[in-house]
């Protein structure tokens, strides 16, 4: 069926497009984007959705989510993640390898193609595992993973400790024009920590992480990359230095990408008062200094990315004690809602910079032929955002299998209403196609 | 004293206010006669159930609990165990639901991970008492450091009070910093810089690694338990050379003042924190601080056990 978006307010900023127009959709791909568009340019039987008042973007894409499957379906599936992904506009979400069994062979990556597609409701990529078994040890076969078509390698969750394996991961890498992602943490420096350290773990009498334990690793990596020549991309920027140590990489022309996350832009280590478990994630949330710092990576461009680093957990992995309980959050859902009050009405960024950073730069680092722009021809992934919509965040509504969000009970600015995925009605209004 | 206690739990000293404070130490002193009578039982507790929650070994506070308990008549229950076993089958909030269906009206609880009876007081109806959490705090202990002090000094507010030792995970250290500062002392944090928790100045005391400035001038010295098991690992000097810096022996003790108090949460490691002289010496209020252990927690358990009333 051929859809027509009429009189949105559409941000395509690979097309340098941010003002109202219709986005007229012919199967799969995109048609046109016009002003007014004709009706005789727009075949009887397409739907006319009318869009007045709210935003039109390429579908979000997410380089950094942890879908679950296989292993703890409890948590997470391809069909709840992506669930959670259209109802946020994202129509594309790379997953991480550390699944179990973790996406460390062809066969693996070949599952989460397969698997997904049963879904069937918005694009899955793999990424897979740098190292087998994420031990850090011995590299993957990464020249079958690259034919079966994982867009990057990373062992997140855990760091490559050993800079002579990276080394050799990042040139070898470069054979198939695969990024190498990189989780940033001394595991030395950060042992046993489980939260940022500072006045806020000094007060509860928890063991810290200190922000030295990523900036570390993020100079550590920005040297490798220059001495391997590959791609790198740092994944959950938190700490102001790492911010300021991509920067001076940038600036020294190495070409380092970075991304970080909602909720390095929005929330500090005093969520974590009280011991509240859910506010438990790794990198640690750090201090205002840090969040601003962030803000300004991405103001000025030195931050590519904003990714979820959406991390399911069950809720006994989280309603324990706060030593004991799981890292990480949820994220898919509130991404948009969240830079909309946090970065677009502060002004921290315009729209287009915003739609860059969720979906043009991704598509960019990871090779993702006709997304993340409208241009004629591209595929047909769309998110419809209604920025003055406001909701309140109830467990019971999260469409994640997992509900563990410090943001519970928080009033969002904006919601998603339409995601349309390979010109496809995937989600409309609550409810999913 | 106009203020009336309001809490159901006694999670820390953080929050308390400082009449809050006083009216414990208060409390605690009109029970401290009861130990000192031949029959040293008062009905106060009659028909409630104490459970005390021991997730970490422990023979004083436990005891100083158990006795307060006793002494108010209340009924006793006993379960030690340790964090780990309870990883790996039940939870700790299971557990807490099924002791809650026996219908007890106080937990105490120790547990070696900071915030544990945080995540009961919110899950469970029973008072809950934190007996110690991991590095964050040891309420009653703070409590009964300062009923000591105040006991001699017959204030707190404008004495220098010194802790000395391993700051950076000592409960008591956290729970002495807030009840004092609270009431108005002047406290001084001493100990290795490996042992010094970040941005520690933060809750308004002074800093030093020279143990001779904290000595010197000091009303109080309280000094800290070191957990010999962490020799080895990278934040711990090796023990001799602790010892020599931070121990506190004659020779150091020559920078104190002549009424001051030595204090020490026990137990002692002899020869490590204090030498014997030390210890035992004149100065030392040691065992006060156990026998008024007591009383604290008595007046603890009776002004908690009567919000439970107030709420029924």
């Amino acid at each position: 069926m051929d859809i027509l978006l009429k009189g949105g307010h559409v941000v395509d900023p690979a097309n340098n497009i941010d003002s109202e127009m219709d986005v007229l959709i012919k199967d799969d791909k995109i048609e046109q984007v016009a002003k007014n568009i004709k009706a005789s340019g727009i075949p009887q039987e397409a739907k006319t959705i009318d869009c007045k008042g709210k935003m039109v973007f390429p579908g979000l894409i997410d380089m950094h989510t942890h879908l679950r499957q296989p292993g703890r379906e409890d948590e997470e599936t391809f069909l709840t993640g992506s669930r959670a992904a259209l109802k946020g506009g994202f129509t594309s979400v790379l997953c991480m390898a550390n699944t179990n069994p973790v996406i460390d062979n062809k066969g693996m990556v070949e599952y989460v193609y397969s698997e997904s597609a049963k879904a069937g409701l918005i694009n899955i990529y793999p990424v897979a595992a740098v190292t087998k078994g994420l031990e850090g040890k011995e590299l993957t076969e990464i020249g079958q993973i690259a034919e079966a078509g994982a867009k990057a390698l990373s062992d997140d969750g855990k760091p490559v400790m050993n800079a002579e394996i990276l080394r050799r991961a990042l040139e070898y890498s470069k054979m198939f024009g695969l990024p190498v992602i990189s989780h940033c943490e001394d595991m030395n420096l950060s042992m046993n920590g489980v939260m940022n350290e500072g006045f806020v773990s000094t007060k509860l009498g928890l063991k810290g992480i200190p922000r030295t334990s990523e900036i570390v690793m993020v100079m550590r990596d920005i040297e490798l990359m220059r001495l391997s020549g590959a791609r790198l991309h740092i994944a959950h920027v938190s700490a102001k230095e790492s911010v300021e140590a991509v920067r001076e990489a940038k600036k020294r022309g190495i070409k380092v990408t970075c991304e970080t996350c909602p909720h390095y832009f929005m929330l500090t280590e005093d969520a974590v008062i009280g011991f509240n478990t859910n506010a438990k994630v790794n990198p640690p949330l750090r201090t205002k200094e840090d969040v601003e710092a962030i803000k300004k990576g991405l103001a000025d461009g030195v931050i590519d990315v904003i990714a979820t680093d959406h991390a399911p957990h069950s809720l006994e992995e989280k309603d324990v004690e706060f030593d004991f309980a799981a890292a990480g959050m949820i994220g898919l859902e509130f991404a948009l809602s969240l830079a909309n009050p946090e970065l677009i009405k502060s002004k921290v960024l315009g729209w287009s910079d915003l739609i860059r950073r969720m979906a043009v730069n991704p598509a960019k680092i990871i090779d993702l032929q006709g997304k993340g722009s409208l241009a004629a021809g591209s595929d047909a992934d769309v998110a419809v955002f209604d920025a003055g919509a406001e909701w309140v965040v109830e467990g019971k509504r999260i469409e994640s299998r997992s509900k563990n969000t410090p943001l519970i009970g928080r009033k969002m600015c904006g919601a998603v209403v339409l995601t349309i995925v390979g010109g496809k009605i995937k989600y409309e209004n609550g409810k999913f196609n | 004293m106009a203020v009336s206690w309001k809490r159901k739990d006694l999670l820390d000293l953080e929050s308390l206010s400082t009449e809050e404070i006083e009216l414990i130490l208060q409390t605690a002193d009109s029970f401290k006669e009861i130990s000192q009578r031949p029959i040293k039982k008062v009905p106060t507790l009659r028909g409630q159930t104490v459970v005390l929650f021991f997730f970490e070994p422990s023979t004083r506070t436990r005891t100083s609990f158990e006795l307060a308990a006793k002494r108010m008549s209340a009924d006793i229950v006993n379960i030690q165990t340790n964090a780990s076993s309870l990883t790996k089958g039940e939870t700790l909030k299971d557990t807490a639901k099924n002791i809650e269906a026996m219908k007890v009206d106080i937990i105490i609880i120790r547990h070696s991970s900071s915030g544990a009876p945080y995540l009961l007081a919110e899950s469970i109806s029973p008072s809950i008492i934190n007996a110690g959490d991991g590095s964050h705090e040891h309420p009653t202990q703070g409590l009964l450091d300062i009923f000591t002090i105040k006991e001699h000094k017959k204030k707190i507010s404008g004495l220098n009070v010194s802790i000395i030792g391993d700051i950076a995970h000592s409960r008591v250290a956290r729970s002495n910093i807030w009840g004092l500062t609270k009431l108005g002392a002047k406290v001084t944090v001493c100990g290795p810089a490996t042992l010094m928790p970040p941005e520690i100045e933060r809750l308004g005391v002074k800093v030093t690694y020279d143990v001779k400035e904290a000595i010197e001038g000091a009303d109080v010295i309280n000094m800290l338990r070191i957990q010999i098991e962490r020799q080895g690992q990278s934040l711990f000097p090796p023990i001799r050379d602790y010892s020599m810096k931070f121990g506190l022996d004659a020779e150091k003790m020559r920078y104190a003042k002549k009424d001051v108090l030595i204090m020490h949460p026990g137990p002692i490691n002899r020869g490590i924190e204090l030498t014997p002289e030390v210890a035992d010496g004149p100065y030392s209020v040691i065992l006060e601080q156990v026998t008024n252990g007591i009383a604290v927690r008595m007046a603890v358990l009776y002004l908690v056990s009567g919000v439970k009333k107030r709420i029924e």
